[in-house]
């Protein structure tokens, strides 16, 4: 689960971690008595969305030379003014592709002057299973062409969970920022709040970028990003509470309201698979057969009737779907009830495009009588390759 | 032969006297499967399905000699269940669970080294070895003993290719599931290397999935111990080919995150240590068959289409 950066900040200023002063605010009378609250005279005003690249965005209903969704103001009005064109307007970054997002909230901030960039940032290291410094002298920029461009600026530093965060690792990032003194006092201590919130709070990624050294000799975490572990949040409620829904997919939090994993994507035909493995493959499957599936949708091992419905109703509201494959393999999951909830939901939310249903596995001669003695105008396949090519046809694609 | 377990393979169930695991546990039992007790702590001294319940794993290594654990305990208890069976000494622990948060997987995957224990999984379906011992959630219906080794990160791929080997014949030795979560307790290396070892185990079926390395490093491994003149017949399938960028696919490991851990890397990965990789996840037996009969991948291909 994602947060926004007003957000992330708050949970890092908890930790001791050193960021700037200030406010979130919904409407732009709040931007301005945010700034009245600030030191100033300069101020940032920072648009919260779910994305990154919001400096270099720019807002749809605005003209191209309106400025983006981080922007400097010397006076509380001017923060009110920047605040009016940014709100409710939709901001579009590289990273949220060409629809944008809307900007509901935004972060008015105390500027910082600023003498140096850093990266910093804590991930989980799958090929060591440690939770892992990576840290680099490029600030402000994407780590990822970092790495593709200049490895040899970034250090990653693994920490061992038996021993914890250990002054050692606070010296190793210290050095790899290139500071000395008390500059490095103060990185030290930063790397060992930072640990120190990454697994008191369950996050999987936590990322600085860019960390700076202001013009006062002070470190800074400028900009914070932090996704939590989803199986993690149970026990950390007040987490839990921070989730914005408008910044998620509506049918993706209809799904996890099921317990469903749902993906929408952009093709025409509908899955509806158990299991996160075949599911993958079922959507590789038509693709292999010259279809394009719109989304991916594991209704896990223990479905009941009411679960495969909510799934069927989630396929068949996106308008976008010209036909749906069921696969199905059951193990615990029983061939039988999914095809009762494939019967009933068809029967309640009608059913306006072509389905092929798989079954397999434990009670499949169970549920072909139920799906055959229905009535409805289902496709049955004999195997999964079948069932591709079934449904890629039915929706009119190539074979 | 098999790995991992067999007929005289003594099992623990932790949780067991919960809905799921009791479904399970009866399964177990129905399959031939050795079940010697429970651990449900607060019920100790109780018994559940005609088997004994412990308080603790310790309790019940000891009245038992059990020889594997498997666990069926909600997430946020699940890492101390497995720490408790490390602890108990258990050699082999098979935890089922799935969403237990990463970071308490790190601790546990640090408890396991150095100690007497092997963990598989967790979020994994267990494993089956043919008309001899079932551990875990898997279907039994479908499996025939035969020659064929299974390993695999996704349940439900395991059962297509369990399903279809049976039905082209070949049936199999053990088949098993190492789960889909980004930590775990044993590795595609870890299984090959039992199944190359192991002399009933004639041909090997190995399913992976976007997310990580662990593809390419049992990629490597195979065409390592080839050059060492160790080698059965193997044929591959990479899930996730049309997953999109930085979504997780249901399962916590199955993420393209940085450009790393995308399906055409591993599956060429796969090639050029000479495992055939199956088009589809449709044709695992097929191609496996194929491969067995000295078929060349192409003249395979063509006869599919």
């Amino acid at each position: 689960m994602h947060i926004h950066e007003y957000q992330a900040k708050d949970v890092l200023r908890s930790y001791g971690v050193p960021v700037p002063d200030g406010f979130a605010a919904m409407d732009a009378d709040a931007a301005g008595d945010a700034a009245d609250k600030l030191p100033g005279p300069v101020y940032v005003v920072k648009a919260q969305i779910h994305a990154g690249g919001r400096g270099k965005g720019s807002f749809k209903e605005l003209g191209a030379d309106a400025g983006g969704g981080v922007r400097l103001a010397r006076s509380a009005s001017e923060v009110r003014e920047h605040a009016v064109q940014m709100l409710n307007n939709t901001l579009v970054t590289v990273q949220t592709g060409p629809d944008g997002k809307q900007v509901n909230r935004l972060y008015v901030e105390a500027g910082s002057e600023i003498d140096k960039e850093f990266y910093l940032s804590l991930l989980v290291d799958r090929a060591t299973g440690y939770t892992s410094f990576v840290v680099s002298t490029e600030g402000g920029m994407d780590i990822e062409a970092v790495a593709e461009e200049t490895p040899d600026k970034i250090l990653t530093l693994g920490v061992d969970p038996a021993t914890g965060f250990m002054p050692h690792h606070g010296r190793a990032v210290a050095k790899a920022l290139g500071l000395t003194g008390d500059l490095a006092k103060q990185a030290e201590a930063l790397a060992a709040k930072l640990y120190a919130a990454f697994t008191a709070r369950d996050m999987e990624m936590l990322e600085i970028n860019p960390l700076v050294l202001t013009g006062d000799g002070e470190l800074r975490c400028l900009d914070a990003k932090i996704g939590f572990d989803s199986n993690a949040l149970p026990r950390h409620p007040d987490i839990a509470e921070m989730r914005d829904e408008t910044e998620e997919d509506a049918k993706e939090i209809e799904a996890s309201r099921h317990d469903l994993s749902y993906i929408a994507l952009d093709g025409d035909i509908g899955c509806m698979v158990n299991g996160a493995g075949l599911a993958m493959g079922t959507m590789d499957i038509i693709k292999y057969h010259g279809g394009t599936p719109a989304n991916f949708l594991d209704v896990g091992g223990g479905a009941t009737t009411e679960k495969v419905a909510a799934a069927f109703k989630i396929i068949t509201a996106d308008p976008n779907v010209k036909g749906i494959l069921v696969n199905i393999f059951g193990g615990i999951m029983r061939c039988d009830v999914i095809a009762e909830g494939i019967v009933s939901a068809v029967r309640e939310v009608g059913l306006s495009v072509p389905l092929v249903v798989r079954l397999e596995g434990t009670n499949v001669a169970e549920g072909k009588q139920i799906i055959e003695g229905s009535g409805l105008n289902v496709i049955s396949a004999d195997d999964l390759d079948d069932a591709a090519q079934k449904i890629v046809k039915a929706v009119g694609g190539s074979n | 032969m098999s790995i991992l377990i067999d007929k005289d393979t003594r099992v623990l169930c932790q949780g067991m006297t919960g809905k799921t695991a009791t479904f399970h546990t009866r399964a177990a039992l129905e399959y031939g499967t050795k079940m010697v007790g429970g651990v449900a702590p607060g019920k100790g001294g109780s018994s559940h399905l005609d088997l004994p319940v412990f308080d603790t794993v310790m309790e019940a290594r000891q009245a038992t000699d059990a020889d594997a654990t498997v666990i069926y305990v909600p997430p946020l208890g699940a890492a101390d269940a497995i720490c408790e069976a490390i602890h108990a000494e258990i050699p082999l622990i098979v935890c089922i669970t799935e969403g237990i948060p990463v970071l308490d997987m790190q601790r546990v995957n640090r408890a396991l080294t150095g100690s007497k224990s092997r963990l598989l999984g967790p979020n994994c379906p267990g494993l089956i070895t043919t008309d001899e011992c079932k551990i875990g959630i898997m279907p039994t219906s479908i499996f025939r003993k035969g020659s064929v080794g299974i390993v695999s990160r996704s349940g439900t791929l395991t059962y297509e290719a369990v399903f279809q080997t049976s039905q082209q014949g070949l049936g199999q030795t053990t088949a098993v599931g190492i789960g889909g979560d980004p930590i775990k307790g044993t590795e595609f290396i870890d299984v090959l290397e039992m199944f190359l070892a192991d002399p009933a185990t004639e041909s090997i079926v190995m399913i992976g999935e976007i997310g990580g390395q662990a593809e390419e490093d049992a990629a490597q491994f195979l065409a390592d111990e080839a050059r060492r003149g160790r080698s059965k017949p193997t044929v591959g399938f990479i899930a996730g080919r049309t997953a999109p960028p930085g979504r997780r696919m249901g399962h916590a490991g199955a993420v393209i995150s940085g450009g790393k851990g995308g399906a055409e890397d591993k599956i060429a990965a796969m090639r050029e240590a000479g495992i055939r990789v199956s088009p589809t996840p449709a044709r695992i037996g097929e191609t496996l068959v194929g491969l067995l009969d000295g078929r060349s991948e192409d003249a395979q291909i063509a006869a599919a289409e």
